[in-house]
């Protein structure tokens, strides 16, 4: 059941749009963001509300990258492995955050917490490497900066 | 017109169409994944390149796709081209990255289009050492095989499915190098068209189920042209037999029928040819007792004993069948004399026949086929539920909607073939479509108006639209105003398109329907318009046996009661769904001697006296008449084993057998081979005059052979009975037909009914198709469509239809009971396989939610329901399309002996759990 | 040296507001709308000023504008939208103008749909980018309420709306066609071309899909005329860009600077030169859809018009430099990661052909390389070209790679013939990210 600030989200967003199928990105992303992740059940609520069906939002869901069809921890944790993140060391940053959380790529770590992704340039990288987490993003990352980063993300 | 340049060699062409279409159009062979006939150009595969020059001075040129390069009048390409041929191989060397190497266990293969355009390209080596990927598959349902690792990720799928059928639960996910197509959940593919899928993918992701359970590979069928029995269009087919089963149905290109798709019922309903319930034996019974198999001593030989009992009949009555072909009924007739042969179906069904009938042949507009329904850019459809009882109309319409649109498509120069653009440029634009019946369904979503009433309802509608258009049409008074606005709309529609089409069902029993129908055709006509008709009928030869004519069978049942008759010959019919139980008891038991010819067991032959085995379509040689008017030729596939032969042999034996005392042989008993047939059938009655027309005559030869029925790799042929005997049988001779049931004979062009099945070198797959049209997507070369044996002669219509009925008026205490046919369930021949058999849903009333609370009714519960003498387990379903006052009965098997339309009294007639507590 | 694009931009990160801007001209122009300036004014206004489209294609864009149906008969609504989908590796530039300065980019907006009569506008931008999604928003409702935004400006009847959309992850998303079905909410495979978005675009209607740097420029342009744009560059190509160097140099960054600045002037005047320990051994000009450009070519104009077809070209102008601690196949392996994986999956030769790239180069990296995989990397080079694939996504793959086998072919026999990568980065490099 979508709740009533949900359901008032997503009218909002079909409001931009002539068409309400040109919403389905928008109303992913919203759901998500208050649910975490996109689960069966969740997708058969927003096909419904755009009247379209279940196939037509999967097909969209699961073209995108930042769309979750599986459970995430409470964070995600995003680190971008493109060039300029790479040549800078991403690779020391993943496996420093692998080495604290026990959450490879892909992995949620075990207390919940995070799940780890790899992501493509976030468009930081005059300050390589960079790491989002949830909407957050910092530059200039080191593997000693990780914890103090991580830390506030409970 | 246009001229382009292929590896130096001048070609003419349709400059509308693209490269790749004209090249193949002209035999020359570019390989190609995505691209089909039906459904244009998306340019995604990257297999039909081709090297494009600007002049001929360009040395270099550039490669371009085919498919999506428009055939421009001086455009100089090569298809040699070295580089082109790199890049081509190089395409399926990017496709076996991934594709598993499983053609020797693959349904797919030897009509593999892949395996095909591997070895066009020359690609032969393998280069990639790494892992491929693969995927978990789902089941589908009992008609379609899912096999995800072979997708070559066409895309031809979900075009085919979503964009052309209207499905919407197959669809792509996934994205780069992970793409899956298939299903949100495990679960039956709902699109009642999703047969065409194992024909549409170019690899074995989608393959018949239904011929995985009895599989041989595509060169060992013996097959043959065959006509779809299972509703009136007469789509055509291909059926394929070995070892005495029939293995499976294809579709069989017909460019003015089905074109390039078939439905589920016709493709997966042949299993009524395998089943245990085939009668197979000859059989007289002593003492009215379900069939014994073989003769027991004492017993007359079948044949004699029912010659004898019509040599002493003290009157004869001989029923025909609208599902029997047309020499079948006609042999019936010579047989029984035309005094005694009735329709084999009752007065009323008879009634709208023949005004159907009376329409079409006397009045101005022609009948449509589907190919024309294809082209309309508005269509009106009354009192018929396209999608459920004749389903390839419905496939055809989703694309008459695509018409009117393709105004702007054309003035924004966007070719018609490029089709992601058209789609892009046209997003929801529909033409006009105007469906008014009493059962929604999902088709009518693609319904500029969807109007539910009950068919007088209907039908005022059609006269008011009629009246609406040309002022001297009868017009109908006191309409609401929602229904006046819905009259304008439709009237404006039709008269400007420039094709308008005019549909209207006969399930209903509405005589006023098809007479609205009419009146609308011919009030476009007045108004100098180019309408055109379809009526949907029955069955597969309701229109051939409309032609012959006959009796009803209330006139039957007459004879036998009033005692002028005593003989009965039921021919392929099963009274019990054409007449109450009890009327058909009481027939079957005052007749003194009741001879049966019929192919499944059923309850009409459990009641006869002689039950003789008939042949079914793929085992006979007949012609249909579709609900066009079209008639059509299907040929034997196979010679049956047992007692069984075609229905018309049986006849004539019977008359043979019959005359043999004295008196010469007449009629019937004169025919020895199935040209006589076709020729009696064509001096029978005035409308039949062109059957001979339809095919080519048994004598028909190409340099002095016959057509084969196998192809050149048919195998086993030594081997198939040597666990019988080592004796190699030689092929039955088949006197009937151009054709032979052997590899040998003609290879060479042939007339299109003698095509065992389309191949060509280099083209094993049904992509063969191309090979046989001079353009791809038109007629085949030397089509031979069948014959249109009604065409309009007057120039305008001899007087209007003026009994308008009056408005339905729900009353107190009667329901009237509608017939909801239902695609899987209606049909009797289908009924019988299988697969379909497990798509049939549990029978249902529908009504009205208000009549539903009337009624104290919940939705989706459980009613007995005495109907006409027998009490019938219903669940409910409670449906704002049902129209008030009525109520709809789906008509699957564990309802049919039931009579409808008629007036039931609901509030008597339904036990609910709590009545029944209460009672 | 001028610097109009962000000239205004505060140096400690935080926006521009609406006041802000309006002091130092912001919205200006749109009351000279009606006072003799047409739409196709400011289109030819446009085409003078010689702009042309920052996203990397470079193509002109008062040109692009004018194949826009116009007049009363033009179907409508007409749509303009800015590609503010920046996924390029390397390419920061807009992020930096959107974050630091929303309200050029709605005037922009405004200024572009005014010109071909577009009512109707959508920002199209990457999900990632929540700073500048915020930024906008707020510019976008500081707008309404200006009443710059949803209602007729002076004297015109011209009334814009601007939405803002942000997408879910894809770079295809990047491709303007592609964009336009991400937009109408499906997946984002790319249009096939013709019919342009100009005609067919969005909805079925009329579109212009321009970069975010691009439309920046504009109301400049408008207030200051093309031959003032003009006198901005160094070459014939107007204007100014936005510069950018990431990799192992001192000071990377970004500087707004003439078009026509050669790549050492920024690597070395603006950059600092290459990092401690390490030499330059080449670079990508602007994003990682461009060909290598090593030293000797590091005096060429980077501007769209100088840059030889054989050479390579401009992009995005935010370059990625290789130094000599770097292995130039592991850098290859991790831009044809990158491509494989934001493939959309539509055509053949991309799908298939890219991940193959991929784990060849993989070989490499772990040793297994043999003879043959040079040929398959050539092989894929030449064949995944324009034209032969249904958009740009693979072609600009090949960019870096064939320039690299044609530069650094040294180092792929090294990785053969040392059965190992000198450069040897741990085995979590080979790694395949989905």
């Amino acid at each position: 059941m979508l709740s009533d600030t949900e359901r008032r989200e997503l009218e909002d967003a079909v409001k931009h749009y002539p068409d309400k199928r040109g919403a389905t990105i928008d109303a992913l992303l919203t759901i998500q963001r208050r649910r975490g992740w996109i689960s069966d059940d969740t997708l058969l609520e927003i096909a419904q509300f755009l009247e379209i069906t279940v196939e037509d939002v999967d097909s969209v869901a699961t073209f995108y990258n930042l769309i979750f069809r599986k459970p995430v921890g409470r964070h995600v944790a995003f680190v971008c492995d493109s060039i300029s993140c790479w040549i800078k060391g991403c690779e020391q940053v993943q496996e420093q955050i692998n080495t604290l959380y026990n959450a490879d790529l892909g992995q949620t770590s075990p207390d919940g917490r995070l799940t780890v992704l790899p992501i493509a340039c976030l468009g930081q990288c005059e300050r390589a490497p960079a790491l989002m987490i949830d909407q957050d993003v910092y530059g200039d990352v080191t593997p000693e900066k990780i914890e103090q980063i991580v830390e506030k993300y409970k | 017109m246009a001229t382009i340049i292929v590896d130096n060699k001048s070609y003419t062409v349709d400059e509308q169409q693209n490269l790749l279409a004209a090249c193949l159009g002209h035999g020359l062979n570019v390989p190609y994944f995505c691209w089909h006939p039906a459904m244009g150009s998306v340019g995604a595969c990257r297999q039909c390149a081709v090297k494009q020059f600007k002049d001929d001075r360009d040395q270099s040129g550039r490669l371009v796709m085919s498919c999506m390069t428009p055939a421009t009048n001086g455009t100089r390409i090569s298809i040699d081209d070295p580089e082109a041929k790199a890049f081509r191989a190089s395409v399926i060397e990017w496709l076996m990255v991934n594709h598993p190497h499983d053609c020797p266990v693959c349904d797919e293969g030897g009509e593999c289009h892949l395996q095909d355009m591997t070895v066009m390209t020359g690609h032969v080596y393998r280069r990639y050492r790494y892992q491929k990927r693969t995927h978990r598959n789902q089941s589908l349902g009992p008609f379609i095989r899912h096999e995800m690792n072979r997708c070559i990720q066409c895309y031809r799928c979900v075009r085919y499915y979503r964009d052309y059928a209207g499905g919407r639960d197959l669809n792509v996910f996934g994205s780069h190098d992970a793409l899956y197509f298939g299903r949100e959940q495990d679960g039956t593919l709902e699109n009642e068209f999703s047969g065409n899928l194992v024909e549409v993918c170019p690899t074995g992701v989608f393959t018949d189920k239904t011929f995985f359970h009895h599989y041989t590979r595509k060169w060992d069928l013996q097959a043959a042209q065959s006509i779809c029995p299972h509703c009136s269009l007469g789509c055509n087919t291909t059926a394929g037999e070995r070892s005495g089963t029939l293995r499976r149905i294809t579709n069989r290109f017909n460019s003015q029928v089905n074109g390039y798709f078939l439905c589920d019922r016709g493709r997966f309903g042949y299993e009524y040819v395998n089943s245990p319930h085939r009668i197979k034996r000859a059989v007289v019974r002593q003492e009215r007792q379900p069939s014994q198999s073989g003769a027991t001593e004492g017993v007359p030989q079948p044949l004699e004993f029912a010659a004898d009992c019509v040599r002493q009949a003290r009157g004869i009555v001989g029923i025909g069948s609208s599902r029997a072909s047309l020499e079948a009924n006609v042999a019936l007739q010579s047989l029984v004399g035309p005094q005694n042969f009735y329709q084999g179906i009752d007065q009323q069904k008879g009634q709208l026949l023949s005004t159907v009938l009376k329409v079409l042949q006397t009045g101005p507009v022609p009948s449509a086929s589907i190919h024309d329904a294809e082209q309309s850019d508005a269509v009106f459809v009354l009192g018929a539920d396209l999608l459920n009882e004749a389903p390839r109309l419905a496939l055809a319409l989703l694309q008459s909607i695509r018409q009117q649109p393709m105004e702007q498509v054309d003035e924004l120069k966007i070719p018609r073939w490029d089709e992601a653009a058209v789609r892009n440029a046209v997003q929801n634009r529909r033409g006009p479509l105007f469906l008014a019946g009493y059962q929604r369904t999902w088709f009518h979503e693609y319904a500029t108006d969807a109007y539910f009433a009950a068919p007088d309802d209907i039908a005022r509608l059609g006269f008011a639209v009629a009246g609406s258009i040309d002022q001297g049409a009868p017009s109908v008074s006191d309409l609401s105003p929602e229904v006046k606005d819905l009259t304008q709309r439709i009237a404006e529609a039709l008269t400007h398109a420039q094709r308008p089409l005019i549909i209207a069902g006969t399930e209903s029993g509405s005589q006023a329907t098809i007479e609205a129908a009419a009146n609308v055709a011919w009030a476009l006509h007045q108004q100098g318009k180019q309408p055109q008709l379809s009526f949907v009928l029955p069955e597969c030869n309701s229109a051939g046996l409309a032609l012959l004519g006959g009796r009803s069978l209330n006139d039957a049942f007459d004879a036998i009661r009033q005692g002028k008759a005593d003989t009965v010959i039921v021919l392929e019919n099963d009274l019990y769904r054409r007449a109450d139980q009890a009327n058909v008891d009481a027939f079957l038991e005052a007749a003194q001697t009741v001879v049966v010819i019929d192919s499944v067991e059923n309850p009409t032959t459990a009641h006869a006296d002689v039950l003789l085995p008939a042949a079914t379509g793929p085992e006979s040689d007949g012609t249909f008449v579709n609900q066009e008017g079209r008639a059509q030729r299907f040929y034997r596939v196979f010679v049956p084993d047992g007692d069984v032969k075609e229905s018309w042999r049986w006849l004539s034996d019977l008359g043979r057998a019959t005359s043999q005392e004295g008196g010469s042989a007449s009629g019937v008993a004169t025919w020895r081979n199935f040209d006589d047939a076709v020729s009696a059938t064509a001096i029978v009655a005035p409308g039949l005059a062109h059957i001979g027309e339809v095919a080519p005559s048994a004598s028909f030869r190409l340099v002095g052979q016959k057509a084969p029925r196998q192809s050149e790799r048919y195998s086993g042929r030594t081997s198939l009975i040597s666990h019988l005997t080592m004796h190699e049988p030689p092929p039955p001779v088949d006197h009937d037909s151009p054709l032979g049931f052997t590899m040998e004979g003609y290879r060479g062009p042939l007339p299109s009914p003698l095509i065992s099945q389309f191949w060509a070198p280099g083209w094993n797959s049904i992509q063969a198709v191309n090979t046989y049209q001079d353009e791809v997507g038109g007629p085949l070369r030397d089509e031979m469509p069948g014959v249109r044996l009604i065409e309009p002669v007057a120039t305008k219509a001899a007087g209007w239809f003026t009994t308008i009925p009056r408005a339905f008026q729900p009353t107190a205490h009667q329901w009237l009971l509608l017939p909801l046919s239902a695609v899987f369930g209606s049909d009797e021949l289908s009924n019988q396989s299988p697969a379909i058999a497990q798509r049939i849903g549990k029978p249902f009333l529908s009504l009205h939610p208000s009549d539903g609370a009337r009624l104290t009714l919940e939705d989706h519960s459980t009613i007995d329901l005495v109907l006409q003498g027998t009490t019938y387990c219903l669940v409910v379903h409670l449906d704002p399309s049902t129209p008030v006052g009525t109520a709809g009965l789906s008509l699957v098997p564990e309802v049919s002996g039931v009579r409808v339309p008629a007036w039931v009294d609901l509030l008597k007639a339904i036990q609910t759990e709590q009545t029944r507590r209460a009672a | 040296m001028e610097r109009p694009l962000t000239q205004h931009i505060h140096p400690d990160g935080t926006t521009r507001t609406l006041r802000e801007y309006v002091k130092t001209g912001g919205y200006r122009c749109l009351q000279r709308l009606s006072s003799g300036l047409a739409p196709k004014d400011l289109q030819r206004l446009v085409t003078d000023a010689g702009l042309r489209g920052r996203g990397g294609g470079g193509f002109l864009t008062g040109t692009k504008w004018s194949f826009v149906p116009m007049g009363a008969d033009a179907p409508k609504p007409k749509y303009i939208v800015a590609n503010g989908d920046e996924m390029e590796p390397g390419t920061f530039k807009d992020r930096v103008l959107m974050e630091g300065d929303p309200h050029g980019l709605v005037e922009g907006m405004i200024l572009a749909g005014y010109a071909i009569d577009a009512e109707v506008g959508y920002i199209f931008l990457r999900g990632e980018y929540h700073l500048s999604a915020q930024r906008l928003t707020e510019a976008i409702a500081e707008a309404y309420a200006a009443g710059y935004l949803g209602k007729p400006l002076p004297g015109t009847g011209f009334r814009f709306d601007l939405h803002l959309h942000a997408s879910a992850g894809r770079y295809i998303c990047g491709e303007e066609t592609a964009l336009i079905n991400a937009l109408e909410g499906k997946r984002a495979v790319p249009r096939a071309k013709p019919p342009f978005p100009q005609t067919v675009g969005l909805w079925g209607k009329p579109t212009v899909v321009q970069n975010v740097e691009t439309l920046y420029n504009v109301p400049h342009i408008v207030n200051q005329g093309s031959d003032w744009y003009h006198r901005l560059s160094r070459t014939q190509d107007g204007g100014t860009k936005i510069y950018g160097i990431s990799g192992r140099v001192v000071n990377p960054g970004w500087w707004e600077l003439p078009l026509g600045t050669t790549a050492r002037e920024v690597l070395e005047r603006y950059a600092g030169g290459m990092a401690d320990g390490v030499r330059f051994r080449g670079l990508l000009p602007g994003g990682i859809s461009t060909a290598f450009m090593t030293e000797e070519h590091l005096d060429l104009p980077l501007d769209f018009s100088s840059i030889p077809p054989e050479v390579g070209r401009l992009g995005t102008a935010t370059m990625i430099v290789l130094d000599d601690h770097t292995c130039p196949v592991g850098f290859v392996l991790n831009l044809e990661k990158f491509f494989a994986r934001e493939s959309c999956g539509w055509c053949t030769p991309c799908r298939e052909g890219l991940p193959w790239v991929v784990r060849i180069l993989m070989s490499f990296e772990e040793g297994r390389a043999t003879k043959d995989d040079l040929s398959l990397l050539e092989m894929h080079a030449k064949w995944l070209a324009p034209g032969h694939t249904f958009c740009g996504l693979a072609p600009g793959a090949m960019a870096p790679l064939q320039s690299a086998l044609k530069y650094f072919h040294d180092d792929f026999e090294q990785h053969i013939s040392t059965h190992g990568c000198p450069w040897s980065k741990k085995s979590s490099q080979q790694r395949i990210l989905v």
